[in-house]
């Protein structure tokens, strides 16, 4: 239940002598709804709702998150946040002005068909009972799930330099997962892994006879698995598909461009980069093949959106050119500290976190190969999907990651099933082992909704579209 | 705020229809942070926050939500009343749910733990002067926290503490850096400048020169916060009780095939330490101390009573999610003094970073070393290492090739701030593997 607001009549309630005041308010609503193993194990609905107050001070923004939306509550906000700006600006990192909170008027809403309203709490949870039907193919599959999680959130935010700013979206979480056993042989397949398959979209994506269809194919994926071989150990070629790219870009590139990172905000708990500013412009990261996107307009992507929390209007951008590193992930405040060209990222968990850099739609532009094409370029090599395990250094260079599902390539052709396919690599080295692009119709769209970043910690949605890859030389092993 | 939330519950409860059951959790804080980069102030705030959760029990069905406190007792009525009619809606329309827990009274409890902290007002001026002169990067957290549970049956918790949190790294020219922690509930204002001191002095090492390490085995020492780290990583897809009858936990080999690690290993949920609420969010209370693994045995996993129902077995109160809440681990007999000496030669790795299961039922994890990691010869450390990645399994590095469990312990403070401040954190000693991986 989302109380009424009035905004400008709170930002009237203001009485400190800032520089800037805005006023970010954030209501979110969740409703997960997931089977497992024939029983509802969710049926919730939870929300939150609160303001940011944030006021600059002395070249110092100050903030306080509150959950009182009263006009008393944000007088009493804006004068602890005064406070606690102006005793900070004495030690201030940047002598910040308001240029890095731009006036912006307008809105975003996310798009869908259908509405969370036209399909019923009974309906929703006989869906994914008839999907977990589908998924327990065999007496093997010890534990089987199916979730759709709903997520709407409405986000006003405006300032004392004119901005006024809604945006409306509209979510889904969707997972299918299937863990199969054989004694000591543990198998798990998902439908994009790790809650990889997440949209801004309406209750349309809940077509019925994809999702059973779906829903046995990742059934007897599990029950394959555990008569597979294991993944071969050595260097060889490596085709990913589009829900593993999913990771790889996010971990390998999306996190090591966030400019704060760069800046050195981050080196206590998420780490450093191996980017540093003078390779804006410079950096080979990778082939030629690559071209990274920040882009925020992709429909229906996870986190498309119209501004970022800083007031900033977001735009399509390349972030990589034909393998060159051309500009990073910085909004506002991380372009006047660096001076390095940036986007539209500022951007907070919720009311009770102040904004940093976050990735948005991080995706990889499609090349020309078909996927018949990539594979018959590859004499020996696996071909992976769907990420089960992942870990990259505080620098982001040495990543490992594990999937759940392979395949051999043999002579130009995908043969046998091989199960724990794991790869580790060097970030700079690996996209520049990047060898051959797929075109668009290998394209995906994947997301995260659990990116951990920031102190104090956050979690933020984002989106990741890419292709599918093949990359030459990775060093590929399987389970202990 | 334990005004709020028993006025709150209360005329919720007085909501209810006679056949149903509603259960009322609450978190809650009253915050400071102050995010630093190279000694100076990147970020500062305030956050309040409180969060009602409810679980009602209807019509052989479970719905569950939640809604933000306001603090203005009309909004949080009406956002309760919504709650309890979309429930009450909701559980005429779902599945029936099996494994109902319904809730129950066997005490209440109530625990405020009071401190003489920092007040808000004056933690720039006492944290800042003391860290300037030094690449310093971190977040000082800083306040009440608030956890409270009550039932439609009569029963009521309320847990209240304040502590402080300085979580940081200094970093060297040559960008090698030391963690360090400052955790506590009242500020002392000397010690803190002593534990900064410390830092500082161990920083100076980070400026030995940087020895590259090959991948391979070695013969390595985990300082507490790393050991910490492993012990952490049993939370997720390990000590779960449902996760190993789900056939997605690390512990099967020791369920299934009688795998065994060290006897020197022993690993408890302690609640008697008081660093968390006793009670979970159903309202129950464990033992006070659950052994785990003794002597190098699995004696018990944690069972939530949803677990318990569904699989036919004992619950032990853990929460939902079966995760540790309060892990404890024996010291050994090790002494600080001897570590270098009974390293001879390999690795003292003080953090590690970035775990995950790389083969779950094999117990395999990878990660990175972090922080001050050195390479040590023959007793002596000779420089920081660069970072390395590992991937072993638990079965050897706390099995057979666990040879020393060091002789003091430390309280490693949960410094998570996802959507809120965690509370409590791990106790557990340092460890000397004879033998551990690094791949890349």
């Amino acid at each position: 239940m989302k109380i009424d607001t009035n905004l400008n009549d709170m930002l009237s309630a203001v009485n400190v002598p800032a520089d800037w005041v805005g006023i970010r308010e954030v209501y979110e609503a969740h409703t997960p709804r997931m089977i497992r193993d024939g029983v509802p194990v969710a049926n919730g609905h939870y929300s939150t709702h609160g303001i940011m107050v944030e006021v600059l001070v002395n070249g110092q923004f100050g903030y306080y998150g509150t959950p009182d939306i009263s006009k008393s509550g944000v007088e009493i906000a804006s004068r602890n946040a005064f406070y606690q700006a102006k005793e900070a600006s004495k030690y201030a990192l940047h002598n910040f002005t308001s240029e890095v909170r731009p006036k912006s008027v307008g809105s975003y809403k996310s798009p869908f068909v259908k509405d969370i309203r036209d399909v019923s709490a009974k309906e929703l949870n006989v869906l994914l009972l008839e999907a977990y039907k589908q998924l327990k193919v065999s007496d093997k599959i010890v534990s089987a799930s199916s979730l759709a999680s709903t997520i709407e959130t409405n986000f006003h935010f405006i300032s004392s330099n004119g901005s006024d700013i809604g945006q409306e979206f509209l979510m889904l979480e969707f997972d299918l997962s299937a863990t199969a056993v054989d004694g000591s042989n543990q198998q798990t397949r998902t439908f994009g892994g790790m809650r990889g398959t997440c949209r801004q979209t309406g209750m349309e994506f809940l077509d019925q006879m994809e999702i059973l269809s779906q829903a046995n194919k990742i059934g007897e994926q599990a029950i394959e698995l555990l008569t597979a071989d294991e993944t071969p150990t050595g260097e060889m070629d490596l085709v990913i598909a589009s829900d593993q790219m999913m990771l790889q870009i996010h971990e390998s590139i999306g996190h090591a461009l966030e400019v704060d990172r760069i800046l050195g905000d981050e080196r206590n708990y998420a780490g450093w980069s191996f980017v540093k500013l003078e390779d804006f412009g410079n950096l080979q990261y990778g082939s030629e093949h690559m071209n990274i996107t920040f882009d925020p307009t992709v429909s229906s992507e996870f986190a498309s959106y119209g501004y970022d929390d800083g007031g900033l209007k977001a735009e399509r951008e390349h972030l990589i050119k034909d393998g060159v590193l051309v500009r990073g992930l910085g909004g506002m405040e991380s372009q006047v500290r660096s001076g390095i060209n940036g986007v539209a990222n500022f951007r907070a968990s919720s009311w009770n976190r102040a904004p940093i850099d976050r990735m948005a739609n991080i995706n990889l532009e499609p090349g020309d190969s078909s996927f018949d094409e990539i594979i018959s370029n590859v004499d020996k090599g696996v071909y992976v999907e769907s990420n089960r395990s992942w870990s990259i250094d505080d620098y982001r260079n040495k990543f490992q990651f594990g999937c759940e599902y392979g395949k051999l390539i043999e002579n130009g052709k995908l043969t046998k099933t091989i199960k724990n396919p794991n790869y580790r690599g060097i970030s700079n080295p690996f996209w520049n082992s990047l060898k051959m692009v797929g075109n668009r119709d290998t394209f995906g769209i994947y997301g995260t909704p659990n990116c951990g970043k920031g102190e104090p910690n956050q979690v933020i949605r984002v989106g990741h579209a890419s292709p599918v890859c093949l990359f030459s030389n990775v060093q590929v092993f399987g389970g202990a | 705020m334990e005004n709020q939330f028993k006025s709150l519950s209360k005329k919720l409860f007085s909501l209810l229809n006679k056949d149903e059951v509603l259960t009322v959790s609450f978190t809650g804080e009253e915050s400071q942070f102050i995010r630093i980069n190279n000694a100076k102030i990147r970020q500062t705030g305030l956050v309040d926050d409180s969060d009602i959760q409810l679980k009602m029990i209807a019509n052989n069905r479970t719905c569950s939500g939640s809604f933000t406190l306001s603090g203005d007792e009309n909004i949080d009525l009406s956002r309760g009343e919504f709650e309890i009619n979309r429930m009450r809606l909701e559980s005429k329309e779902i599945l029936e749910d099996p494994y109902i827990v319904m809730p129950s009274v066997s005490g209440s409890s109530h625990e405020i733990k009071t401190a003489s902290g920092l007040r808000f007002d004056d933690a720039v001026e006492a944290i800042m002067p003391v860290v300037q002169g030094v690449d310093f990067v971190g977040i000082f957290s800083n306040g009440k926290m608030f956890r409270g549970n009550s039932n439609s049956l009569g029963q009521e918790h309320w847990f209240e503490t304040e502590s402080f949190c300085l979580d940081y790294s200094l970093v060297s020219k040559n960008h090698q850096m030391v963690k360090g922690t400052f955790a506590g509930t009242d500020w002392e204002q000397d010690q803190y400048e002593h534990y900064l001191k410390m830092s500082k002095q161990k920083l100076k090492m980070m400026e030995l020169k940087p020895v590259t390490v090959d991948t391979g085995e070695y013969r390595t020492w985990f300082e507490p916060a790393a050991v910490s780290d492993f012990i952490e990583m049993f939370s997720w897809g390990g000590v779960s009780e449902a996760s190993i009858q789900q056939g997605c936990s690390g512990f099967g080999k020791m369920r299934h095939d009688g795998a065994r690690l060290s006897p020197q290993l022993s690993v408890f949920e302690d609640f008697s330490t008081g660093m968390v609420p006793k009670f979970n969010s159903n309202g129950e209370i464990s033992s006070p101390v659950i052994p785990i693994i003794k002597d190098g045995e699995l004696k018990n996993t944690l069972v939530s009573s949803r677990t318990a129902t569904e699989y036919n077995t004992i619950t032990n109160y853990a929460e939902s999610g079966e995760h540790l809440r309060s892990p404890r681990m024996e010291a050994g007999s090790l002494s600080q003094e001897n570590i270098l000496k009974e390293i001879d030669t390999g690795l003292y790795l003080s953090n590690i970073h970035y775990l995950n299961w790389s083969d779950n039922p094999g117990g395999r994890i990878t990660g990175l070393t972090r922080y001050a990691c050195f390479w040590v010869k023959n007793g002596e450390i000779e420089g920081p290492i660069n970072t390395m990645r590992f991937d072993d399994t638990f079965y050897k590095y706390l099995g057979d090739n666990l040879v020393h469990v060091g002789e003091e312990t430390e309280y490693i403070p949960n410094t998570s701030t996802y959507g809120n401040r965690e509370i409590g954190g791990t106790i557990c000693p340092g460890i000397l593997a004879n033998s551990f991986s690094l791949t890349l």
